[in-house]
């Protein structure tokens, strides 16, 4: 009997949901149409006629819209790599470094942990892009870094192998009248983002590391010491591998927390997803249609993030106990 | 809003009545809201109703285009966009200052009209085809005639807008001008490196910090900039170059056409009443004494031209008391009479060489 | 050499030592000594960078604090924020924590909304796409968490509930909210929402961007509050229904009491985030603090230059109510620790 109510209600709930769904989906649809918009992803096949500045794959203003979504996708994920790879290395030495026998060098540790959690990320963001493009040279009075590495308001010119004639040669980048050509370009926006998002990151993740070093009994590290192990074989051979099997979980929500965060880069120009789909919806009065895209691509990064880091947890625990499955 | 309808959907219901009463309510409910849209959409006429129920008209304008529409350190509001509100005000509710100001971004603007949020788009807002026929929006015309330009700081030394070869240019983005961009960079064979940025201040922030070499949206827009916004006039030049035809105009909601009508006549009767002669300051004194029959009938003198309307004979004489003829609140808010000091050109009256031409009143 | 390994005297702390105080200096002597405070553009640059200009805060700080609220009633959105952190100090007191101050509460936030809003009380009337800065910053944060909360809670039961379908769509909410950025929940709201309702219908974008703020904010704390609830032993429902309670007699007096006293200093932590995640609002267009500034040094020719000094004045007001946030989370990590 309980059961059957039980069930009856969940028909119900469901039922509820599909209408309201339905409902909401079927007044939008209403709506545009009596707008003399279309609903439905044609959209993305038609030209998009805009440039971007900023790509790291082809693109031009001849192409579609679908295009340049990827294209924008592509630039978020780009300049997610650079920081979660920047970010797990600077995260991981000012959390060591918090725990390190220097006192001093363990307090500047913690004071620049203090500093980068507690000021909003777009605050971060927005006066590291002040500082470039407002401290940076002119193009023409760009610092030279390198050989053929310039820095400006432009961004930083790299040289960067490209296929010519001949086949893979180093193309240099070369000042014009205006700024530099050739080679690659990396731009303020794209520095400033990554630059922000490691920041504000490795404050976290330094904490993830040092709550997860903490939680290493003391009387191991005492043992390996005790043993004749010497500190930094310990630190290697006997905390850092446990502490890593505790870490890898929050370390995985730092992780999709950056690859999130990296959305802000609208605020400053950087063309990624948000970006474009900004663009594009202003464009084409898809407004329903690009939220929707993007949220299905974020949704998609956060699972495949969660799963590669979920494997990676599981593989490390099976190693470690020695249960095969 | 339905996820928050799931979430108080997650408590237990008591029983199976109530839950079976509570989704047939849903259900009712669901079905009313879309008669009630539906009937929105359809009933021509609505617009005005709902403003005089307001009692008040909601305007969308920019957040700040000097000329066109900005607020000043008071909250008051000035510019040609924002004195075509206050005579639509005064038009259909006799009273200019009846106004509801939505400062609206380029990515808002839209949404916002048609969502309904807003009676009219009066945004220094380009008329388009695409814009005019495929987004359930309508141009009721023009209120000025503008085109895009760049401007480029004097020290690089440009002077056509054809050298900007290998630049890098700012654009806002949701709005034409970066489309116009591509299209000018790709028939003049020049490659020009695109840098969008979603509100205005970060375009001009970037700008005026030498991020981009050229910065790139209507010329009309650019003077104010140039005006305003630089802090040092002489450090920047606009080009030469118009690289598109930018009508700008009041903008309202497709399947309304009584509201359009108003709206678009409102716009005539500022033109006419500058080629009559009509003004603020006159405009009392020609109603008393006028014998031009055309003067007597835009005044409500001796016919009735605000009946096909809906609105009453007096709507033209209000419109120009509050705010003057289309010369005057040009002259007042972008002509010689403010700080861009713009050339009337195409935007005069055809006698004076310009293309601002009304249909005859009557 | 072990004793001076532990020691503070090392060769490297000397180093380390002697550049920390070299920055120091240096820092000090740019943000205090060589410092312009008055509100004079000429004086600001004539610095060359060689100090800070706090002048731009001095010659801004009503734009930046309060956004474009009218001038000459801007002491309304002034007694809010005071009103608002007089609250929040005095309910961080043990002292204060009594029923009476959830009435303060339910007081305080309807004066507020009347004294923000106006048009009646003699007060003039405010639109909402007025109201700015940091009144803005702090209404976003408080009322986001108050009504996130119960969300929040409806969303944890859901999901540890004994329906599967409920638990279904529970965990579908959450999971979805939680998978996608901020922002997208934001252009969701300023986009999408307006296409929901029928035409006519008033829905300004402030309370749009609540419903985001507090769809967010649920969803993340949704699965704190879960935490907690798994963490209550099973042997209470059980005798709880032993004695013959309802389910929702024993959730209200016997489970979330105990729960919600466990997860508070989490809790304070999803404050914290949100706090910081206001300054998004921006990117659809509402000028809390972030974008308040923006507003007055971005748009200003004259103090464009400056805005650095500006956007470290509000960082370093973040940073105060972040960090005293933080600290009072980890004391109160203490006292439900004992």
């Amino acid at each position: 009997m309980h059961k059957h109510r039980d069930r009856l209600l969940q028909v119900g709930v469901v039922a509820l949901a599909l209408a309201v769904l339905y409902g909401l989906g079927s007044i939008v649809a209403a709506k545009m149409r009596a707008l003399g918009v279309e609903p439905g992803f044609g959209f993305l096949w038609q030209r998009a006629g805009f440039d971007i500045g900023d790509t790291r794959i082809a693109f031009s203003a001849a192409d579609s819209y679908g295009r340049a979504f990827l294209v924008g996708l592509v630039n978020t994920l780009s300049v997610a790599m650079v920081a979660i790879v920047a970010s797990v290395i600077l995260g991981g030495m000012i959390g060591l470094g918090q725990l390190g026998r220097n006192r001093l060098f363990a307090w500047l540790c913690e004071a620049y942990v203090e500093v980068f959690r507690n000021v909003p990320l777009l605050l971060q963001l927005l006066i590291v892009y002040v500082v470039l493009i407002g401290h940076l040279p002119l193009p023409h009075e760009a610092w030279q870094l390198g050989p053929d590495i310039w820095l400006s308001k432009s961004g930083l010119a790299l040289p960067w192998p490209a296929w010519s004639g001949d086949g893979l040669m180093l193309v240099r980048p070369v000042l014009g009248r205006f700024t530099f050509s050739g080679g690659a370009m990396l731009s303020p926006e794209f520095i400033a983002v990554a630059a922000a998002l490691t920041f504000y990151t490795s404050a976290y993740i330094a904490e993830t590391v040092r709550g997860a070093v903490q939680a290493v009994s003391h009387r191991q590290t005492e043992a390996a010491l005790a043993l004749g192990l010497s500190e930094t074989k310990t630190l290697r051979f006997v905390v850092l591998p446990q502490a890593l099997r505790s870490m890898i979980p929050p370390l995985a929500n730092q992780l999709l927390n950056l690859i999130k965060n990296s959305s802000l880069a609208v605020a400053i120009g950087y063309p990624d997803l948000v970006a474009i789909a900004d663009t594009t919806l202003n464009q084409t009065s898809h407004a329903v249609e690009c939220v929707i895209i993007i949220m299905a691509v974020y949704l998609t990064l956060s699972l495949v993030t969660a799963a590669l880091m979920g494997g990676w947890h599981a593989r490390l625990l099976r190693r470690q106990t020695g249960v095969h499955a | 809003m339905g996820q928050q309808d799931h979430a108080s959907g997650c408590g237990v219901v008591p029983s199976i009545g109530q839950a079976l009463f509570a989704i047939v309510a849903a259900m009712k409910k669901l079905l009313w809201l879309m008669a009630f849209l539906f009937s929105a959409t359809v009933h021509a006429g609505a617009t005005l109703d709902g403003i005089r129920e307001h009692g008040q008209l909601a305007c969308g304008v920019s957040t700040g285009v000097a000329g066109f529409s900005a607020a000043d350190s008071n909250g008051e509001w000035h510019g040609i966009d924002v004195d075509f509100c206050r005579a639509l005000a005064a038009a259909v509710l006799k009273d200019p200052s009846k106004v509801r100001w939505s400062p609206l971004n380029t990515q808002q603007r839209f949404t916002a009209l048609q969502s309904g949020e807003i009676d009219v788009l009066s945004r220094n807002t380009s008329w388009t085809l695409g814009r005019d026929a495929g987004q359930g929006l309508v141009y009721a015309g023009y209120t000025y005639l503008d085109g895009q330009g760049f401007l480029v700081p004097t020290r690089l030394k440009i002077t056509s807008a054809k050298q900007l070869d290998g630049a890098e240019v700012c654009v806002q983005t949701g709005t034409t001008t970066e489309r116009n961009l591509a299209e000018f960079a790709g028939a003049n064979h020049i490659h020009v490196k695109t840098l969008m940025f979603e509100n205005f201040r970060a375009v001009l922030k970037a700008f005026f910090s030498g991020r981009c070499q050229a910065f790139t949206t209507d010329a009309s827009a650019l003077a104010s900039i140039r005006a305003y916004d630089s802090g040092k006039p002489d450090d920047y030049v606009v080009l030469p170059e118009r690289i598109s035809k930018e009508p700008l105009g009041p903008v309202v909601r497709r399947g309304d056409e009584d509201w359009f009508a108003i709206v678009r006549w409102t716009v005539f009767a500022l033109l006419e009443a500058e080629e009559r002669g009509i003004t603020q300051a006159n405009v009392d004194q020609l109603r008393a004494s006028s014998t031009d029959p055309s003067v007597q009938r835009l005044l409500g003198v001796s016919e009735d031209v605000g009946k096909p309307l809906g609105l009453d004979k007096d709507w033209v004489y209000r419109v120009i008391k509050s705010v003057g003829n289309y010369g005057e609140i040009f002259d007042r808010n972008v002509g010689a009479g403010s700080l861009l000091k713009l050339p009337r050109g195409l935007n005069a009256l055809p006698r004076d060489g310009g293309v601002m031409y009304a249909p005859p009143l009557r | 050499m072990n004793a001076l390994r532990k020691a503070w005297l090392t060769p490297g702390n000397v180093a380390l030592g002697l550049a920390l105080l070299w920055a120091g200096w240096h820092v000090f002597d740019w943000a205090v000594l060589n410092a312009v405070f008055r509100p004079d553009v000429s004086a600001c640059q004539a610095l060359h960078g060689n100090g800070a200009c706090w002048g731009v805060v001095a010659a801004k700080y009503r734009l930046i604090l309060f956004g474009t609220y009218p001038v000459d009633q801007q002491w309304r959105p002034l007694l809010v924020t005071v009103i608002l952190i007089a609250l929040l100090a005095c309910s961080a007191l043990r002292r204060c924590q009594n029923r009476y101050l959830l009435l303060a509460w339910m007081i305080a936030l309807l004066s507020i909304f009347v004294l923000l809003k106006g048009g009646g009380f003699g007060l003039s009337n405010v639109d909402t796409p007025r109201w700015g800065g940091l009144p803005l910053t702090l209404l976003l944060t408080i009322i986001g968490l108050t009504a996130a909360l119960p969300l929040a809670i409806l969303l944890a039961l859901g999901r540890n509930g004994r329906w599967p379908v409920v638990r279904v769509l529970c965990s579908m909410l959450i999971e979805i909210v939680r998978g996608v950025p901020l922002v997208a929940v934001l252009f969701m709201a300023a986009f999408m929402f307006p296409l929901f309702m029928p035409k006519g219908w008033e829905f300004p974008s402030l309370l749009r961007v609540l419903i985001g703020i507090v769809l967010f904010a649920g969803a993340y704390m949704a699965e704190v509050v879960r935490g907690g609830l798994l963490a209550i032993p099973k042997g209470q429902m059980e005798a709880a229904q032993a004695l013959g309670l309802s389910y929702w007699q024993i959730q209200l007096s016997v489970i979330l009491p105990q729960t919600l006293r466990n997860v508070l200093p989490s809790l304070m932590n999803s404050a914290i985030a949100l706090f910081k995640d206001t300054s998004l609002v921006i990117i659809v267009g509402l000028f809390e603090l972030t974008g308040a500034l923006g507003l007055a040094v971005d748009g200003d020719p004259q103090w464009r230059p400056f805005a650095l000094d500006g956007y470290l004045f509000i960082a370093s007001i973040y940073w105060l109510g972040c960090f005293a946030l933080s600290r009072y989370s980890r004391a109160l990590e203490y006292t439900t620790a004992r």
